[in-house]
């Protein structure tokens, strides 16, 4: 255990935490120059284009110190987006400590300062991080004014580094050893040990990614997950080398993986305990949450024929995704599909993109939603997250939506913009903070429909990039709700019908109105597109047919080139969903969410 | 049915701005060409049933001399049968149609002819790089009404960047007073391979928005129609059923056809095939006995019936329903049914008499029509 050290790194998105993480690989050897490829964690393509981490990922670096001792490094990679920050906070609970990077330019941002408080309810030791001192624009000054004022910390222990250029690293993996603290545990005590994550692998089922808090585990050893209220033969361990590395036994301060005939990762909760069948731990490892989506949707073939193939593609999709979940569901105008819960709006669009992607399926999106509470008059609670599933309004006693709460930060001067882009979306309840001169950290209740679409670009929009954002779901609370229909062509979309606060229900009928003009191309035929709340049509737009569409010459050689042109177009409306006579593009599903300004 | 033969003469004097159709301006190469194009038709003999239609066109058909008109339509009589009343139909440019050219052509045995007069707007001949004015055009028509010719087509082109609607009105009109046997008035279309459609790439042009192409499309089939003309393709009019181009319709119901020349395209049975795009290479390849094809393809049954569809749906006879089943094995009403509903819903198509028929704002969107 002495010469173990757990780390995490965490960062704001962009602030350089998959290059720093690269760089310590590459200083460690573990892999050789040959087989290494930039962000080496993100193995995933949406991760390495989004530049972004959605799996937790975990690596053992062999270390030789300054003083000729060996040490093993064991790097958590926590993912970088709000959807995913229970998954965060169970590697954090894995973790003896951090790095906390920061950006010499940006400087402290809303992620920065929520990953800090993260780490520091797990009592973590916090070494700061100035990553990008070779950028002209590195103020390395003013981010140590920061560390001090904004997160409290002591500056004089902040490391700087470039990570671009790999100066600094060999500093930062010597501070991980003087200052982040051994593992504590008894190997002999009884097992506890905490998953952090799970991943599918198709031969051996799922391999649980952990750290063994107390005890130890062996291969052959009968074990029990505490939660789940399930047992396993564990068939292997061992630890995160490349590639995995079977061991004897994992211990007490171990990072590693079990493997125990596990079939899907479903059958795995993160941040559940595993306990030895015969000589259990008296009690499961704190910090459990059952993972929970938040936003839902239901996803749809193009194709009804492909219905089949898309039940096949989510089943292989989820043995990977434990967050992800869905069932069965139909629509009048799309037919049959699934309804789908997800962490977040990110997690939505990650699924959408992977599905379509891996199982190479065109699927259409309906209206994303969150889940509503309704109380109806004869006493019955109602949890909505399905427009299609929305009450009778006259039985309706109470109905509530589910509110977060945001914290943002960014310079004193976008104060209006931020302000009037909250009261916008129904903010209340704002408290405000100068964490240092000039910069301005906000706190405020919203409802969660009113961010889950598009807040995060506006605010970005608005800051001008400057602004930041975290939030944490708080409670349900009272709210006047309608359900807003689109009909196109006098026939109702029940795949575009959304939940909305009443008093902005006009505006917001207006709205998808004119997102589908902008997303539905013009056809042959006149489009008339309505929004109604009950039988009243509140919105409507029209789209102008095209008038003229034919070639001209039709002769020997065109007949060739013009059916192929026919074939071509023919293909991009299979792409497209027949709503009646109206072909409607992927795209129109999720752009009625969508505001003008972005 | 009696098959369509089609010949290609690859040569302009100069090269038209919006034209893609292939020629060359090496006039020089004309008689090796016409020795290839003998050899070439060699190679078809036997395999076509008798021809009814002979189509020279280009290129500028009407740059070849009357002798040497005449040595080609020889050597095909020579090589393949034909019915009696053959349509001969051949291109003309307006400036090469002079009183002695007209004559020439008529006693090579040409019984149609079609004249590429695009605008009597010396503006818009201009603008399309033209090489003859509208006063070239008129004099052409008088000489070939002179010749003896009974059967005249005029083409046209609107939509030119910048026109209105009432210049081409005028250019109709003065169309109509010739009382031509067949119009053809063609939207202007660019392909990005020409140098007005380069131009169209770089933004230094615009062409109309569809709203007043479809304008010009209307009026252009209300004024003929007014004027007795039987608009009978999306942009083709004849002035009573005997004077519709009898070679172009076989291209329109998979009637096979014969296609001689450089780029030529032939079809027959469910292959199409078309000839190198390069008059070098069909002069090579014929002179070493090899048949000039560039490409082949054999329609899947798919690609027949798509076909079928959008070319039936250009023609105002429309589609009749029982022969289209009967040759394609598609029942549409069956198969489509709620497609075509929509359709005649919309004022698009009719259904009628077994026929399915485009109304005339079908015709203007009738490539959309299609891809149902």
């Amino acid at each position: 255990m002495k010469s173990i050290r757990n780390f995490s790194i965490i960062a704001h998105i962009d602030h350089g935490k998959s290059t720093l993480a690269d760089r310590m690989i590459q200083r460690s050897g573990v892999v050789d120059a040959r087989n290494f490829k930039d962000q080496f964690l993100d193995n995933m393509d949406i991760e390495r284009e989004r530049g972004i981490t959605i799996k937790s990922q975990a690596i053992t670096l062999p270390y030789r110190s300054r003083n000729g001792e060996e040490y093993t490094l064991n790097l958590i990679d926590t993912p970088g987006h709000v959807d995913f920050s229970y998954e965060v906070s169970r590697s954090l609970a894995s973790c003896e400590g951090v790095l906390l990077l920061i950006d010499a330019v940006q400087g402290v941002q809303a992620q920065t300062v929520a990953n800090l408080y993260m780490a520091m309810e797990h009592e973590l030791e916090i070494i700061p991080v100035i990553n990008k001192i070779d950028l002209p624009a590195a103020d390395v000054e003013r981010v140590m004014e920061q560390i001090d004022s904004e997160l409290g910390l002591d500056p004089y222990t902040a490391l700087a580094c470039s990570a671009k250029e790999g100066t600094g690293v060999e500093e930062i993996m010597e501070a991980i050893v003087q200052r982040i603290p051994e593992p504590k545990g008894d190997p002999k005590a009884p097992l506890a040990t905490t998953i952090f994550d799970a991943q599918y692998d198709p031969f051996r089922g799922t391999i649980i990614h952990c750290r063994i808090v107390d005890g130890t585990v062996r291969s052959g050893d009968v074990v029990r997950l505490m939660h789940g209220e399930t047992i396993h033969r564990v068939e292997e361990v061992g630890h995160f080398l490349l590639p995995r590395q079977k061991s004897d036994s994992l211990s007490a301060g171990d990072v590693g993986y079990i493997i125990a005939g596990i079939k899907t990762v479903s059958d795995v909760q993160i941040g559940d305990t595993i306990t030895a069948d015969r000589r259990p731990c008296s009690k499961p490892l704190p910090g459990f949450r059952e993972s929970k989506p938040v936003v839902f949707a239901s996803i749809y073939p193009i194709s009804s024929d492909d219905y089949e193939d898309l039940a096949v593609g989510l089943e292989k999709y989820k043995l990977n995704d434990a967050a992800f979940v869905y069932q069965k569901d139909s629509s009048v105008a799309l037919g049959q599909g699934f309804r789908c819960g997800f962490l977040g709006l990110l997690h939505l669009e990650i699924v959408q993109e992977r599905l379509e992607r891996e199982y190479d399926l065109s699927i259409i999106l309906s209206v994303p939603s969150v889940r509503y509470r309704f109380t109806l008059t004869d006493g019955t609670i109602l949890f909505v997250d399905n427009p299609a599933h929305y009450p009778d309004s006259m039985s309706i006693a109470r109905s509530e939506e589910p509110y977060i709460r945001a914290s943002m930060m960014f310079p004193e001067r976008y104060m209006g913009a931020v302000m009037k882009l909250c009261k916008e979306k129904r903010g209340e309840n704002s408290n405000l903070s100068y964490p240092s001169p000039g910069r301005i950290e906000l706190t405020i209740e919203m409802p969660l429909a009113e961010v889950i679409y598009d807040f995060y670009d506006r605010l970005k929009s608005v800051t001008q990039g400057y602004g930041s954002f975290d939030y944490d779901i708080i409670d349900y609370r009272e709210s006047s709700l309608a359900l807003l229909d689109i009909l196109v062509n006098g026939e109702r979309v029940d795949a575009l019908s959304q939940i909305v606060f009443r008093g902005s229900a006009r505006e917001r009928g207006l709205r998808a109105c004119e997102r589908l003009k902008e997303e539905i191309p013009r056809q042959m035929f006149k489009i008339a597109i309505q929004g109604a709340i009950g039988g009243e049509i509140i919105s409507r737009t029209t789209i102008s047919p095209f008038r003229k569409d034919v070639t001209a010459k039709c002769y020997g050689g065109d007949i060739t080139r013009k059916r192929k042109l026919l074939e071509k177009q023919k293909k991009g409306k299979k792409r497209m969903k027949m709503v009646g006579s109206v072909a409607i593009p992927q795209s129109a599903f999720v752009a009625v969410l969508k505001s003008e300004n972005t | 049915m009696s098959s369509g033969l089609y010949i290609h003469i690859p040569f302009c004097r100069t090269k038209c701005p919006y034209c893609d159709f292939y020629s060359v301006t090496q006039t020089e190469k004309m008689p090796l060409f016409i020795a290839s194009l003998i050899r070439e038709m060699k190679l078809y003999r036997g395999l076509f049933a008798p021809f009814d239609t002979i189509y020279l066109g280009g290129g500028t058909p009407s740059l070849l001399s009357s002798d040497q008109i005449k040595t080609i339509l020889d050597a095909l009589r020579k090589t393949f049968s034909f019915a009696p009343d053959t349509e001969i139909a051949c291109e003309a440019n307006p400036g090469d149609l002079t009183p002695e050219a007209a004559t020439a052509l008529r006693a090579a045995g040409i019984n149609r002819i079609t004249i590429g007069v695009q605008s009597f707007d010396d503006r818009v001949l201009a603008f399309l790089g033209r090489r003859h004015k509208a006063s070239e055009a008129i004099a052409a028509i008088k000489n070939t009404r002179e010749a003896g010719f009974a059967n005249v087509g005029l083409d046209l082109i609107y939509g030119v960047p910048g026109q209105e609607i009432g210049r081409w009105l005028e250019t109709l009109k003065t169309a109509l007073s010739f009382v031509p046997e067949h119009l053809s008035c063609y939207q202007l279309t660019l392909e990005l391979s020409t140098p007005l459609g380069s131009r169209l790439q770089r933004g230094e042009l615009i062409l109309p928005h569809d709203t007043l192409l479809h304008e010009f499309f209307t009026h252009t089939s209300e004024t003929l129609e007014g004027a007795g003309y039987i608009h009978y393709e999306v942009s083709n009019f004849a002035r009573g059923y005997d004077w519709m181009s009898r070679h172009n319709r076989k291209y329109w119901n998979h009637t096979p056809y014969l296609g001689l020349g450089p780029a030529a395209h032939s079809f027959a049975g469910r292959r199409r095939w078309w000839n190198h795009r390069s008059l070098d290479r069909y002069i090579g390849m014929v002179n070493a006995g090899l048949p000039p094809i560039g490409g082949t393809e054999i329609l899947t049954r798919e690609q027949v019936l798509l076909e079928a569809l959008y070319l039936g749906m250009r023609t105002r006879e429309g589609i009749d329903l029982e022969r289209f089943a009967e040759r394609y094995g598609c029942d549409l009403i069956t198969e489509k049914g709620t497609a075509l509903r929509a359709l005649q819903e919309q004022g698009l198509i009719t259904i009628q008499d077994g026929r399915l028929r485009p109304t005339r704002a079908g015709l203007a969107v009738s490539d959309s029509v299609s891809v149902i």
